[in-house]
């Protein structure tokens, strides 16, 4: 098969783009490529709006290549590739709610980001004023004798994020998970609009809380792409010791809450532990506990210094000392592996049809990870390994967890003895010329892709942020079918899709 | 299993001791709080945190209150899991105008008396969300609320000082009820 360079080589190139090229195609182009793409030919790595124009993100996976393709849409409409590909329905939800753009054929012409409640219909198109009443939602239909639904949200009984889940069951067994999100939507695409580049690094920085260092790093680093600007060395690996520590905790904490929904309180309380403690120790060492707003355009904003190098190094020697007993306590409970093994189950194909990222995807064998397969810097210095599974359970998903945490922990150690030294930010000066760059970043829970233009001024006129989230969420309430109402908390959990970072 | 429950025995617990009650949040309360009520509710406090559009920063912080360094439970405070057990809403967020009527109606259903907490810098006035056409603005724009603590997000530490404020009465100062 033809690389992806070829394929883009049929369209029209578009200049000043990088790290990857972009070209446009036409709508005969555009839904060829839709059916290759659910032929298993591309992942699907992203789909989004612009003025007057749709941009589809591609992977070539075992070339590691990405690429963009455009179509213009001077009357406000392009063929669906949801129609092809159900992956891409929820993104086109979003950009016919965002836009206005109409995908032809569009499966589910359900809007999904606005409730009707913004005052405001395609608020990053064309503007039209709105009644801010809200719209009921037509959810869809389950038939068949002694169904009963089950609505949840959007204010959980948990403290997580709001969103809403409509279940449908035969007494405990769920016949249907349908979910409905949206409720966090900030419209931050629509403030990073014409926003300074610092301003909406910060701002990428606040898509998902869990996830800030990844959304920074991102961001920077599709600016840093569009203006040909490289980071100093010391920077790049701060950037990576930050994104470690940061999957790190949530890691630690995600192991320890599916033993919570499993009401195995012991394993939640240790792993609560060793989550603060790499929170304090990114809080001595880079002065924010979730180190918001230490990455910035051009490299870091804090340095590392010799006492914290002996706080890292204290932690993963902690960690190296409680976690392997956790794991074991883990693995030698039968009462809960009982309800993680064979538990919400995720076929390896349609884990590969979604793209799906992070531990969703790689415990159900499909090996992708931005640092390894983009191998981005430092990544391509650093020696780790990518542990993947085949089985897709529950459990799968807290083993890669396990499996992840011991590859940081290396991460973190060569990383502290590797750092360079040297200044830790260039200078970000604007190109006198429209540029356009993009990243794609591994995040704890899968990958982040940023996309953005800049105006000759330096300020963005355009970015995208997709979370991971996105491809997963639909694979829950897959893999959700035929599980009892009560293992609800567990998939979910394992899991652990992001509501603001999908909301946005 | 035996082996780390010995260990948790044997070990010096992790507990921070209790942090005062913050200074800033005593006097936004004293001019709020009425004495009536916390005399009604005793020490005890019952939580219902609402995220209503956050990044989701705020409510990992919120979790870290409930690990063995902070041990929330020991002040008598807890999280519950709806709001009809509710004395307290902890309100995360800039009101976003899809989470507004979930969160009217939230307050609604808490029984009075009932406190109000706007927890993050977003909860305050919408934060650096402020001006979106998705934000309605800070939690106040919404509900009526009592404390604010501030932080992008709030440290555990400071969170639970503002939790503190809602049990201790200010030093030396009578309060009329409100």
């Amino acid at each position: 098969m033809a690389g992806l360079n070829d394929l883009l080589g049929q369209g029209r190139r578009v200049e000043r783009h990088a790290p990857w090229p972009r070209a446009l195609v036409d709508a005969a182009m555009w839904e060829r490529v839709a059916a290759e793409i659910a032929e298993g030919a591309w992942t699907l790595l992203g789909l989004w709006g612009d003025t007057g124009a749709v941009h589809m993100a591609l992977l070539d996976e075992p070339a590691g290549a990405v690429g963009v393709i455009t179509l213009d849409c001077p009357a406000g409409r392009f063929p669906s590739v949801a129609r092809h590909h159900p992956p891409a329905l929820r993104l086109e939800r979003a950009a016919a709610d965002l836009f206005g753009l109409q995908p032809d054929g569009l499966p589910d012409p359900r809007p999904w980001l606005d409730h009707g409640r913004w005052g405001v219909r395609h608020p990053l198109g064309d503007r039209a004023p709105a009644s801010p009443d809200g719209q009921a939602y037509p959810f869809l239909a389950s038939e068949g004798e002694s169904l009963h639904q089950i609505p949840v949200g959007p204010v959980h009984a948990g403290i997580i994020e709001p969103g809403h889940f409509r279940f449908t069951a035969n007494g405990e067994t769920m016949v249907r998970l349908e979910e409905r999100l949206g409720y966090v939507h900030k419209g931050i695409e629509g403030l990073m609009a014409g926003a300074g580049l610092d301003h909406a690094v910060r701002l990428a920085g606040r898509t998902s809380g869990d996830s800030s260092v990844a959304y920074a790093l991102a961001a920077a680093r599709a600016a840093e792409a569009a203006l040909a600007i490289a980071p100093p060395p010391r920077a790049v690996w701060l950037r990576a010791l930050m994104a470690e520590l940061e999957r790190l905790a949530n890691h630690f904490g995600d192991v320890g809450a599916v033993c919570n929904d499993a009401a195995f309180a012991l394993m939640h309380a240790h792993c609560g532990i060793l989550r603060e403690r790499v929170l304090r120790a990114a809080d001595a060492c880079f002065g924010h506990r979730l180190m918001r707003d230490r990455i910035v355009p051009g490299g870091v904003a804090a340095d590392l210094d010799e006492a914290g190098t002996r706080e890292i190094r204290a932690l993963v020697a902690e960690a190296r000392r409680h976690f392997p007993a956790l794991v074991r306590l883990y693995d030698g409970t039968a009462s809960l592996q009982d309800r993680t093994v064979g538990t919400g189950t995720l076929r390896p194909a349609l884990a590969r049809l979604y793209g799906a990222g992070g531990h969703v995807g790689r415990a159900s064998g499909r090996a992708f990870d931005a640092r390894r397969a983009l191998a981005y810097p430092p990544y391509d210095a650093l020696a780790f390994e990518v542990p993947v599974l085949q089985e897709g359970d529950v459990n799968a998903r807290v083993w890669i967890r396990i499996r992840e945490v011991e590859q940081s922990l290396s991460l973190v150690e060569q990383i502290v003895a590797g750092l360079p030294a040297g200044a830790l930010r260039v200078a970000v000066t604007p190109a006198d010329e429209p540029r356009e760059g993009m990243a794609v970043v591994e995040a704890f829970r899968g990958d982040v892709l940023a996309w953005l233009r800049l105006a000759a001024d330096g300020t963005v006129a355009r970015c995208h942020l997709r979370d991971a989230s996105w491809f997963q969420w639909p694979l829950l309430e897959a893999v959700i079918e035929g599980n009892i109402v009560a293992d609800f908390p567990l998939c979910n959990k394992s899991f652990n899709c992001s509501y603001s970072g999908h909301d946005l | 299993m035996s082996m780390l429950l010995l260990e948790g025995l044997l070990r010096l617990p992790l507990t921070e001791r209790a942090p005062a009650p913050g200074e800033a949040a005593l006097a936004e309360l004293a001019a709020g709080v009425g004495r009536t009520a916390r005399r009604r509710l005793g020490r005890s406090l019952s939580i219902r945190e609402i995220d209503a559009g956050s990044c989701n920063g705020c409510e990992l912080e919120i979790h870290a209150l409930g690990n063995a360094f902070y041990d929330l439970e020991r002040f008598g405070l807890r999280f519950v899991a709806s709001p009809r057990h509710a004395d307290v809403l902890l309100v995360t967020g800039p009101v976003t105008a899809n989470m507004r009527e979930a969160l009217e109606r939230t307050w609604r259903a808490t029984p009075d008396p009932k406190w109000v907490v706007a927890l993050g810098d977003c909860a305050r006035d919408g934060g650096c969300f402020r001006d979106s056409y998705a934000v309605v603005g800070g939690v106040a724009a919404v509900v009526p609320v009592d404390l604010h603590i501030p932080g992008c997000p709030p440290r555990p530490i400071a969170i639970l000082e503002g939790l503190l404020a809602l049990l201790e009465p200010p030093a030396g100062g009578s309060r009329q009820p409100g």
